[in-house]
């Protein structure tokens, strides 16, 4: 009887919420031109920023301050992941191995899901996606290994190490524009150098933004695979 | 050309569902889900906030001018919001783990009942 009641409540509280969202949305015109400053993005990008990608343009370049807080974001999300499920000795607990279908679809796939991760982040001012699909994608190739295989584990040190130096190289960026161009993550290779002006819409070109994609890339790669493992693993006794 | 707004009634419907799942369900992990549901809901809100009809994605190549491009600004920020997306949710399922070790259960009313 309660949880019908729970129930009743619940689905008139949502009818209530969901005519005031209606109401509200019902005043924005779905599909028309409302853009202010999406407007000066759009046409500034390729000689400002040498993208033909203003998303990935915006979020690196134009906000790319804010990119390093969200970088910041899922590095402290990691450690917090790895302080809560913290235990003195922790181990792979899993006995049963992958199906023969899993162990063999790994082997063979593997190679190819971090090639095609890595061709995400590298082609982040070229084509739909950047660094944080990229990484993901990079991810998801090492929990396919770790499904299919009990014992397989992540080479801790070496991506302890990675993960560290991108973050300080995505520092380091921004504070070689603030030497040459007189502010935070300035884009020197594309204001001041002029790399790649003839080149805009292949690969090189785009000025830092593959670079800072890259560094995304392999730390979202490198953290979200930690996430993983501090998950999978149970700690033991000794 | 298409009036209809189907992807706000969409979204709204997403979130609904989302919060119901929330409000309603008693084991954690589907608070949970409920709660990634309400995210994608805000999410599709916001890029069809920035949808302009007959126009195509904010990649300025093969002819495409921008007069022929969508607002590149909502779609930035929902990039940003599902990375927060996927840091709280990996943040929520390992205290969900932690909760699961400490009282054996993920019924909520349970550990409430088991903590006093």
């Amino acid at each position: 009887m309660v949880s019908v009641l729970k129930r009743g409540l619940a689905i008139i509280t949502l009818l209530i919420i969901g005519y005031w969202l209606a109401q509200g949305l019902a005043g924005v015109p779905f599909g028309q031109d409302k853009m202010l400053v999406g407007r000066y993005y759009l046409e500034h990008v390729i000689e400002q920023t040498g993208s033909i990608n203003a998303v990935t343009a915006v979020v690196v370049n134009y906000r790319g301050f804010d990119t390093l807080g969200e970088v910041t974001v899922l590095f402290i999300a990691s450690t917090g992941v790895g302080a809560l499920l913290w235990e003195r000795k922790k181990r792979r607990t899993a006995k049963t191995e992958g199906s023969i279908v899993l162990t063999t679809g790994t082997r063979l796939l593997v190679p190819f899901v971090m090639l095609f991760g890595a061709y995400i982040f590298i082609h982040g001012h070229l084509t739909p996606g950047g660094g944080f699909p990229g990484g993901a994608t990079i991810a998801t190739a090492f929990l396919l290994l770790y499904m299919a295989f009990t014992m397989y584990e992540i080479p801790h040190k070496a991506f302890e190490k990675t993960e560290g130096i991108v973050g300080m190289a995505y520092v380091i960026v921004g504070l070689i524009g603030l030497a040459i161009g007189g502010y935070f993550l300035y884009d020197w290779i594309w204001q001041t150098w002029g790399l790649g002006r003839d080149n805009v819409g292949r690969l090189f070109s785009g000025g830092f933004i593959p670079i800072i994609y890259t560094i995304i890339g392999l730390k979202v790669g490198t953290e979200l695979s930690g996430i993983i493992d501090n998950m999978l693993k149970e700690g033991v006794k000794e | 050309m298409i009036h209809i707004s189907a992807f706000y009634f969409g979204s709204i419907a997403l979130v609904l569902i989302g919060l119901y799942a929330v409000l309603v369900k008693k084991n954690i992990l589907k608070m949970l889900i409920g709660l990634s549901i309400m995210e994608t809901g805000v999410n599709l809100l916001l890029v069809s906030i920035g949808y302009i009809s007959g126009r195509s994605a904010p990649i300025l190549s093969e002819g495409i001018t921008p007069d022929k491009a969508v607002d590149p600004i909502p779609q930035a920020l929902v990039l940003t919001a599902i990375v927060i997306g996927v840091a709280t949710t990996a943040m929520a399922l390992s205290a969900v783990i932690v909760l699961y070790r400490r009282y054996g259960t993920l019924n909520v009313e349970e550990i409430r009942r088991l903590r006093g």
